[in-house]
C-alpha cells in the first residue's frame, strides 16, 4: 500500500475501495461496521470459552449437514448388506443401516460421522466450562441476567440436540437409552403412559420414533439453537464485554483490542483451530461404534451402557436411588424412583436458571456490573458454586459406577453407596471449605496489601532483631486486589405501612447468610496507616 | 607394565560393568532358549496310563491343600469329581488356578505350568468322572459365521462383558473379565464349564456350531481394530466423555491461555 504513488490514488480507485463503496451504497454497511468494528474486546483466556462453543456448533453444523445427504430416518426393516462383515445379512432399520453405510461405505463419511459426534461433546463441554467461568466470576450480573438465562436454555437445547443425535442411528446403545427415557416418562403419575405412547406413536419402541427425532434434532432444535445464540451474542455487543478489575478499567468503558481488526483475525484463526483439533481427535479416535453394538433389539443391554457425558447426571440419578421405591396406591403403580430424580434434577436446574435474580434479590443491588468478580472475592457464591459442582459430579460420576468399579477394583455397592454419600453430604462439605478457603484467601490479599510480599531477604537489626523485609505490591498489583465490593448483609426495615413482612424477614436471614462472613477490602486509609506504623 | 596390564584386565574400572554385562546375556539367553523350549507343544496322550500318573502327581503336589487328595473337595475347595478336563484346561491353562488368594472371584495371573503339564493335570481330572472335554481344533479356530456368532454374543454375552467384550461390572465386587486377548480354546471352555460367576452355555442353549460363530466374532474384534481409529478400551461414552473433557477441551483450553497471552 505504501509503494503505490499518491499522487495517482485520487483519481483511481483500487478495487477494494470500489467494491467496499458500492456494497455501502446499497446496504449502508459501514455505520454497523464502524461501530461493531470499533468494540473493545477484553483480552482473558476464560473470555474464548464461549466462543468455543460457538465454534463447535458450527464445525457440528456443517458436519452434520454433509450426514444428512446420506442417513435414512426410517425404522423399515432391511437386511444389512454392506462392507461391515460381522453384521452382513442381520435384520436392522433403514436408519442402523445407512449409518452403517456413512461408516463403511461413503467416502469420508466415518471421519465426518466421528467429528460430528466428537464435535456435539465439545460442543456440551464447551458451554458447561463457559458457564462455570460466568457463575464463579459473577459475570450473570446486572445487566446480564437475561443471557444469563438464554445462555441457560441453550445448555438444555445442546443436550437435547445431543440426546436426539445420540438415538437416531438405531443401534443396541441408542435404543437402550430411548428405552430409559421411555421408563422415565412412563414413570410420571397420571400421564406418564399417555405421553409415552404419544412420543413413540404407541408401544416402545414402534416404528415412528426414529423419524420424529430426526425432524427434531435437523429442524427444530438447530434453528432454536442457531435463533438464541443470535440472540446471546446480540446482547454480549449491547452490554459490552465485562472485564477483570484493573488499573484503567472501569464499570464505564471495555478495554482491549478492537474487534476490527485484532480481534476479528484472533477469532477468526480460532475458529481454524477449533475446526483442525476436532478433525485430529475425529481421525484418530473411535467414537460410539455401532458396528459393535449391533442393531437395536429390546432383548439385550450391553455392560457399559451409558448415556453421552451430559445426560449422565440423570443417569446416574437413576443409579443412585435405593431399590423399592415404588408402591401400589389407589391401584396405581408409583414410581419414586423416576419421581423422585426427576423432582430434584428439575428443581436443580431451575435454582441455577433462576440464580441471577435470587442474589440480585438477596443483595438488594439494582447497579450494573461490569467489572467480574475474582471467585474469592464472593465467597459465599463460590461456595454455592463448589456445591452445586460436587452435587452434579457425585450424579455424573455415579453414571460410570459399573466402570469405576472394574478400573479400580472396588465393589458396585461400595462405589455406590460412596457417590450416594457424595450426592448428599458432599455439597455442603464442599460448601464450607470452599467458604473458608474463599476468606483465607481474601484474608491473605489483605495481608499482602497492607504489607506487602515476603522478600526473602533476611536483614539484621542493630539490636540483634532478624527482620524479613517485605516489598510493598506496586500499584498496578494493588488495584487489581483492592477494587472489590463488598456486601454487608441487609437490615429489616419496615415497608411503607410501617410492616415488616415475612419475605422481608426471610430476605434478610438469607442475607446475612451470605454477607455474615466477610472480608472487606483495604481502604485508603489502612493502606496508609498501615505504611506508617510498619517497620 | 604389569601393572598397566592389570589395569586394563579384571582391575579395570569398567570390568565389573563389563562382567555383569556378560551375566545378563547369558542368563537372559539361557531363559529364551529355556522357555522356547517350554512353549513347544508337546504332544499328550489323554488315555495313556502315564499321563493320569503324572497329572496325579502335580495334583496332589499343587491343588490337593484345597480340592482334597483325591479331588474330593475340602470346606476351601469344591469337588472336582465330573467338572472334565475342559474345566480344568481353562481355570489352570487361563492362570486362575491355583489360586492366588480368596476372593469374590479368582484372579488371572501368569500361568504356573507348562502346557503338557496343564494337559496332564486335565486328564488326571478328566479320569474321575465323565464331564466336559477339550474342544477339538476345528470348534475354536474361528472359521464360523461371524455376523451370527455377533448376535449371539450380543443376546447371550454382551449384558455381563460388553458387546466389543471388554468386559464389565458384576455385584459384590465380581466382574466379567475383557475377551480381548482370551483363546478361542479358552472361550469355548469357559462357554461349557462356566467358571467363576458365568453361567454355563451347554450344547442344548448353543450349539457347538453356535459357539464357534461365538469365537468367530471375538477373533473378529480380536484381529480387527476399530476403523474409527483408537478405541479408547471399547468401554463406550465413559471413556469418550472423559477423552473429550481431559484432552478435548483441556488441548482447547490450553489454546486459549496461548491467543490471549502477552507477548514479552
Amino acid at each position: 500500500m505504501s509503494t503505490a504513488p499518491s499522487a495517482t490514488a485520487p483519481q483511481k480507485r483500487s478495487f477494494t475501495a470500489a467494491a467496499s463503496v458500492y456494497v455501502n451504497e446499497r446496504t449502508s454497511v459501514a455505520g454497523f461496521v464502524k461501530e461493531l468494528g470499533r468494540k473493545a474486546f477484553p483480552d482473558h483466556w476464560s473470555f474464548l470459552l464461549g466462543e468455543v462453543a460457538l465454534f463447535a456448533f458450527v464445525v457440528v453444523l456443517i458436519s452434520g449437514t454433509f450426514l444428512t445427504f446420506f442417513f435414512q430416518a426410517s425404522m423399515a426393516e432391511v437386511h444389512y448388506d454392506g462392507s461391515y462383515v460381522p453384521l452382513k445379512g442381520v435384520e436392522m432399520s433403514v436408519a442402523m443401516a445407512s449409518t452403517l453405510d456413512i461408516s463403511f461405505d461413503i467416502r469420508g463419511g466415518l471421519f465426518v460421522r466421528q467429528m460430528h459426534h466428537w464435535g456435539a461433546l465439545l460442543f456440551v463441554a464447551a458451554i458447561g466450562l463457559h458457564m462455570l467461568r460466568i457463575f464463579f466470576t459473577g459475570a450473570f450480573r446486572k445487566p446480564r441476567e437475561l443471557n444469563w438465562v438464554i445462555g441457560f436454555i441453550l445448555f438444555i437445547l445442546a443436550m437435547a440436540e445431543g440426546f436426539t443425535g445420540y438415538s437416531l442411528p438405531d443401534d443396541l446403545l441408542s435404543g437402550n437409552g430411548l428405552r430409559i427415557i421411555d421408563g422415565m416418562v412412563k414413570g410420571i403419575p397420571l400421564i406418564g403412559t399417555w405421553t409415552s405412547f404419544l412420543i413413540f406413536g404407541g408401544e416402545f419402541p414402534g416404528t415412528q420414533i426414529v423419524g420424529r427425532l430426526y425432524t427434531l434434532h435437523i429442524l427444530l432444535l438447530p434453528a432454536l439453537v442457531v435463533a438464541l445464540v443470535a440472540l446471546h451474542l446480540v446482547f454480549v455487543v449491547v452490554h459490552k464485554h465485562t472485564q477483570y478489575a484493573g488499573p484503567g478499567k472501569t464499570q464505564q468503558n471495555a478495554v482491549g483490542p478492537p474487534i476490527l481488526p485484532i480481534y476479528a483475525a484472533k477469532a477468526g484463526g480460532f475458529f481454524f483451530i477449533v475446526f483442525g483439533v476436532l478433525a485430529l481427535i475425529a481421525s484418530m479416535f473411535t467414537i460410539n461404534p455401532i458396528w459393535n453394538y449391533g442393531p437395536y433389539d429390546p432383548s439385550p443391554v450391553s455392560a457399559g451402557t451409558q448415556p453421552d457425558w451430559y445426560i449422565g447426571f440423570a443417569d446416574g440419578a437413576l443409579r443412585l436411588i435405593p431399590p423399592g421405591w415404588e408402591f401400589v396406591w389407589l391401584d396405581r403403580t408409583w414410581s419414586f424412583n423416576i419421581i423422585v430424580p426427576l423432582v430434584v434434577l428439575g428443581g436443580f436446574i431451575v435454582t441455577v436458571l433462576i440464580y441471577p435474580f435470587i442474589e440480585a434479590w438477596v443483595k438488594g443491588d439494582k447497579r450494573e456490573h461490569h467489572i467480574v468478580d475474582r471467585p474469592r472475592n464472593a465467597p459465599t457464591r463460590t461456595a454455592i458454586g463448589a456445591a452445586g459442582v460436587t452435587f452434579y459430579a457425585g450424579l455424573w460420576a455415579a453414571a460410570s459406577s459399573d466402570i469405576l468399579a472394574t478400573h479400580f477394583w472396588l465393589t458396585m455397592e461400595g462405589v455406590i453407596h460412596a457417590l450416594q454419600a457424595t450426592v448428599i453430604i458432599g455439597p455442603f462439605v464442599a460448601y464450607f471449605i470452599t467458604k473458608r478457603v474463599c476468606l483465607a484467601l481474601q484474608k491473605k490479599d489483605r495481608e499482602i496489601v497492607l504489607h506487602g510480599y515476603e522478600s526473602g531477604r533476611i536483614v539484621k537489626l542493630p539490636g540483634g532483631e532478624f527482620i524479613e523485609v517485605h516489598q510493598p505490591l506496586d500499584e498496578y498489583e494493588r488495584w487489581r486486589l483492592v477494587s472489590y465490593e463488598s456486601y454487608e448483609p441487609l437490615m429489616i426495615r419496615p415497608n411503607a405501612r410501617g410492616k415488616i413482612t415475612v419475605g422481608q424477614r426471610l430476605r434478610a436471614a438469607i442475607s446475612r447468610w451470605f454477607f455474615e462472613d466477610r472480608i472487606a477490602p483495604v481502604t485508603k486509609g489502612e493502606l496508609e496507616a498501615g505504611h506508617d506504623g510498619h517497620h | 607394565m604389569t601393572r598397566s596390564k592389570r589395569r586394563a584386565g579384571r582391575r579395570h574400572p569398567l570390568a565389573t560393568a563389563a562382567l555383569l554385562a556378560l551375566g545378563l546375556v547369558f542368563t537372559g539367553g539361557a531363559y529364551a532358549a529355556l522357555s522356547t523350549g517350554t512353549v513347544a507343544q508337546a504332544e499328550v496322550d489323554p488315555n495313556s496310563q502315564q499321563t493320569i500318573e503324572e497329572g496325579k502327581k502335580l495334583f496332589q503336589a499343587n491343588c490337593a491343600t484345597c480340592h482334597g487328595l483325591e479331588a474330593q473337595g475340602t470346606d476351601n475347595g469344591p469337588s472336582l469329581i465330573g467338572v472334565g478336563a475342559a474345566s480344568v484346561d481353562f481355570q489352570v491353562g487361563t492362570g486362575r488356578m491355583p489360586m492366588q488368594m480368596q476372593g469374590p472371584q479368582a484372579q488371572q495371573k501368569p500361568v504356573q505350568f507348562t502346557d503338557e503339564q496343564v494337559k496332564q493335570l486335565a486328564y488326571f481330572v478328566a479320569s474321575l468322572g465323565p464331564g466336559p472335554e477339550i474342544p477339538s481344533d476345528h470348534l475354536v479356530n474361528g472359521g464360523g459365521d461371524a455376523a451370527n456368532g455377533a448376535e449371539l454374543f450380543r443376546i447371550n454375552c454382551a449384558m455381563c462383558h460388553n458387546v466389543a467384550g471388554a468386559g464389565g461390572a458384576l455385584t459384590e465386587g465380581k466382574f466379567a473379565p475383557p475377551l480381548t486377548d482370551v483363546s478361542g480354546v479358552h472361550i469355548y471352555e469357559a462357554m461349557v464349564t462356566g467358571p467363576q460367576n458365568m453361567p454355563v452355555f451347554n450344547d442344548l442353549n448353543i450349539s457347538p456350531e453356535d459357539k464357534r460363530d461365538v469365537i468367530t466374532y471375538l477373533k473378529y474384534v480380536q484381529d480387527n481394530r476399530s476403523p474409527g481409529g483408537f478405541e479408547l478400551g471399547s468401554l463406550g461414552p465413559v471413556a469418550e466423555g472423559l477423552f473429550i473433557w481431559i484432552f478435548g477441551l483441556g488441548a482447547i483450553v490450553a489454546i486459549t491461555v496461548w491467543i490471549t497471552a502477552k507477548s514479552n
